[in-house]
């Protein structure tokens, strides 16, 4: 092996002509070129010459979150796939996960994440944690103690909330679509 | 003697008697062939068979004579990727199979079988797709070695090792070897990504899979293959819509043969079978051992010389042409001077001015040298056209029909991604 160790690399190549276009813009147009989402996930682009900005939309066909329709912010800078894409649930919802900001905890949002993972993994995660929302990993601390604790009582407060109902004192959005 | 001591040489206690002898005769002392750098001995036997952890995409037919030769040749830390599960059709050249190994995993059973009959030979498989790996993986290995059957995969390796070496790590440079075969003829080579001609840089040397003209098909045919084609292109969907072919569904070629052998009797055509009507839909080609073995041969014979400088090796195309009796060519394969994955700049296109997006995706599928299934296209500003998600297509859609020099000023830059690419092309648009 010592003899192709050794090798110089051909100068030209080395020499790269960079082209124009991003890093950054080229991998998430082939992350969306590449979507394969279920009917239960769709995209919205507000603008839609700007990739790096969207909407991501869930509606979990199955699981305590049915029959709602949850919205996602996705932000996407220069640094992808280097750096994840920022994500924000743009509704205040009831979920162990989620905090009433819209913060999102998803490992492969942050520690996780890898660059060889890509757009459609993180949209795969995030309706998992409809339907299985973690209490080990709590954002909405309050929401995790009640899944823990009383399963029905959770369950019956996030249906509450996706109402647009009042649970402990919070307001939440109205997600329920029909 | 101590079974838990480790040995001189590289050997191990699992070893039979004079195992290397052979390949020993090459290892402890340099010869006329030898390159200026090979050190004999001990440090170069240690290293292949302590040290060099080798790759082997596919364990196919020439998965299979792959992992034997190089278990046999010394080689003891093999790992090997294949998806397929095996077929009872494979059992007359997949040697490493048995009856009633069919269905299971084919890299699970062909890494069981060569650690039971190679002692001290670790086999690491993994059932998947070589795509399911990112660089961490890849970086772990000395040697690549493939086995392929599909330009996809090969395609996807290829650009997945070059984007991998990094000038400030000598390592990181992973020699590939490829092996090929379709019937009678078969093809090895030596890519060294970024310094010699890599997949990519050979891709307008591939056939264009046969296609016959469908005026042919539709009104004139001649071979049993135009009525398979008319049945299966033209009869198919006018008689069963949107439902698609499957051609790994029995029923379905029992169809396509009824359909194609009433068509070649009205024209006096004779030979559609069944087995025929497989082939032609499936694009089959039958395999035949012997050029497996002959290629596989090959193949692991340039692993051995890369990962011990013992010989000179590949330079770095072989092909071998067993059709009318035997024959072999060795060349250079050149670079290609803009190749889009180790040539690393924009690739300069000249087109008519009054070209429609369309038509430069057609051309973008069709040439030779690019071949690229279902192109998604960008400015640096904005999407031209997107394959997904659904409102950027219908969004980009009504661009198709627009002139390409209504979009992009002469001298401009488009990015190409598709999905079976790990790379995007960068073209350069001028104006005829």
């Amino acid at each position: 092996m010592l003899k192709i160790w050794s090798m110089k690399k051909n100068e030209d190549a080395m020499a790269k002509k960079k082209p124009k276009t991003s890093a950054a813009q080229i991998r998430v147009q082939k992350d969306l070129t590449e979507l394969d989402l279920p009917e239960t996930m769709r995209t919205e682009f507000p603008d839609p010459n700007d990739i790096l900005n969207f909407t991501l939309i869930i509606t979990p066909d199955e699981g305590m979150y049915k029959s709602g329709a949850f919205q996602f912010s996705f932000n996407i800078n220069t640094n992808y796939p280097h750096e994840p894409p920022k994500v924000k649930c743009t509704q205040k919802i009831y979920h162990p996960n989620v905090d009433l900001e819209g913060n999102v905890c998803l490992n492969i949002l942050r520690e996780d994440w890898k660059p060889v993972l890509n757009l459609n993994s993180v949209m795969v995660g995030l309706q998992y944690l409809f339907l299985e929302p973690n209490a080990d990993d709590p954002l909405n601390k309050e929401a995790a103690e009640e899944l823990k604790k009383n399963r029905e009582q959770f369950m019956y407060n996030v249906k509450a909330s996706m109402k647009g109902g009042n649970v402990k004192g919070v307001q939440y959005a109205k997600v329920i679509v029909q | 003697m101590s079974l838990s001591a480790a040995q001189p040489n590289g050997t191990s206690p699992s070893d039979w008697q004079d195992r290397y002898w052979h390949v020993d005769q090459v290892l402890e002392k340099p010869g006329p062939r030898t390159d200026p750098s090979f050190l004999a001995g001990r440090e170069v036997q240690e290293f292949l068979r302590d040290k060099c952890k080798i790759l082997v995409i596919g364990a196919g037919g020439l998965g299979c004579e792959i992992l034997a030769n190089l278990a046999l040749t010394g080689f003891k830390d093999i790992h090997v990727i294949d998806m397929d599960t095996i077929d009872v059709s494979n059992l007359n050249r997949q040697f490493l199979f048995r009856p009633a190994d069919v269905g299971k995993p084919k890299a699970i059973v062909a890494a069981e079988f060569i650690m039971n009959r190679v002692p001290g030979v670790i086999v690491t498989p993994y059932y998947g797709k070589i795509q399911d790996k990112d660089h961490e993986y890849y970086m772990q290995f000395n040697l690549v070695i493939c086995g392929l059957d599909s330009v996809e995969a090969r395609r996807w390796i290829n650009a997945t090792l070059v984007s991998m070496v990094d000038s400030d790590n000598p390592e990181s440079l992973k020699p590939l070897i490829d092996g090929g075969t379709e019937g009678f003829k078969g093809q090895a080579r030596v890519i060294l990504p970024t310094i010699t001609s890599c997949y990519e840089c050979s891709l307008d040397m591939l056939n264009k899979p046969t296609t016959f003209p469908i005026c042919t098909i539709a009104n004139t045919p001649r071979l049993p293959e135009h009525c398979i084609e008319w049945a299966s292109v033209l009869e198919w969907p006018k008689v069963h819509g949107d439902q698609k072919l499957d051609t790994d569904d029995p029923e379905h070629i029992s169809w396509l043969y009824g359909v194609a052998f009433k068509r070649a009797k009205e024209f006096n055509i004779e030979g559609v079978t069944w087995s025929l009507t497989q082939g032609v839909v499936k694009n089959v080609i039958p395999a035949i051992a012997s050029t497996n073995a002959v290629i596989a041969a090959a193949c692991c014979n340039e692993a051995f010389k890369i990962a011990t400088s013992s010989a000179a090796y590949l330079n770095n195309y072989f092909m071998l042409i067993g059709t009318d009796g035997v024959y072999s060519y060795t060349f250079e394969h050149e670079k290609r001077e803009h190749c889009p994955v180790c040539g690393g700049e924009a690739l300069e296109i000249s087109i008519n001015h009054d070209w429609t997006v369309e038509q430069l995706m057609e051309m973008l599928t069709e040439k030779q040298d690019i071949q690229i299934k279902k192109p998604s296209l960008s400015t640096p500003l904005k999407p031209i056209y997107f394959q997904q998600p659904p409102q950027l297509e219908k969004n980009t859609r009504p661009n198709l029909e627009k002139k390409v020099s209504d979009l992009v000023a002469a001298g401009g830059e488009v990015t190409v991604t598709s999905t079976t690419l790990p790379f995007s092309l960068s073209l350069i648009i001028n104006y005829t």
